[in-house]
């Protein structure tokens, strides 16, 4: 039952990404269409683009969502494909608490990052 | 903890699977591509941390990875990225069970929802590649 909850919530985290990372790569990596069609810029790792878009409460908000479900979504999937190599059930109960714990950690770090960031006002 | 089956071939066991056709490597494809994109992830969260520490902190990290190596890098895991998500799309339709067809008695010429479903994957591959092609141009040609 927790194995399918799990897996739900790694299926529903893939449709979360698919938009908040299509969102991310279309602005970073797009930027001459996105130019064209006047919904971007073409250079958006220039440094006062990067620290404009951190200040923006919307992209801190989707900074942190994105972290969220993409960490969740690549540690179980890990995780996942770890356990499918037929290991001793203890190695698979390790593996998935040093995936959560990783997990949070860096949720925890990448948070702070970008809430930090977007209040460093006039950077 | 859930019951599994003993994977006896190990890693072999899902990156060659025997006798399986297309949709095995497909689905190793996937795996490979998803560990890509975990391992550039983790290095992201750290990279883009860099901004913690002011904006000369941000440009000393992008002067570091303004090459034609790590250019190429971006390029193989912007790659990566479209191949997991196109075909993480028609994973999520198999797994609603939509696309596979409808079961029905085993009569000649047999017929499954593997064979039912391949022309969406070949479909989905088709779409992966005019995405390549069309960020392909603009990583390398259309960006100064």
């Amino acid at each position: 039952m927790r194995e399918s909850r799990l897996w739900f919530w790694h299926i529903l985290s893939a449709v979360a990404i698919l938009f908040l990372l299509g969102l991310h790569m279309g602005i970073m990596h797009m930027g001459t269409v996105l130019e064209a069609l006047g919904l971007g810029s073409t250079h958006p790792t220039a440094t006062a683009e990067v620290f404009a878009r951190s200040q923006h409460l919307f992209f801190m908000i989707t900074y942190i969502a994105l972290l969220g479900t993409a960490l969740f979504h690549g540690l179980y999937g890990f995780r996942s494909i770890l356990c499918e190599l037929s290991l001793s059930q203890s190695l698979q109960k390790a593996i998935g608490r040093l995936c959560t714990v990783a997990g949070f950690a860096l949720f925890l770090y990448g948070t702070y990052v970008a809430v930090r960031v977007f209040q460093m006002k006039g950077v | 903890m859930q019951h599994r089956y003993r994977n006896n071939l190990g890693l072999w066991g899902w990156l060659g699977g025997g006798r399986y056709g297309f949709d095995r490597y497909a689905y190793a494809l996937h795996r490979l591509t998803g560990l890509g994109i975990l391992a550039y992830f983790l290095m992201h969260i750290f990279v883009t941390g860099t901004r913690l520490n002011g904006p000369e902190a941000w440009e000393s990290a992008m002067n570091f990875f303004d090459n034609p190596l790590f250019r190429v890098g971006e390029f193989l895991v912007y790659l990566a990225f479209l191949y997991h998500a196109v075909n993480g799309i028609r994973l999520v339709l198999v797994e609603l069970g939509l696309l596979v067809g409808k079961p029905g008695l085993p009569s000649y010429p047999y017929s499954n929802s593997v064979i039912r479903h391949r022309p969406v994957l070949v479909g989905a591959m088709v779409i992966t590649a005019v995405l390549v092609l069309f960020a392909g141009a603009d990583f390398f040609f259309l960006t100064k």
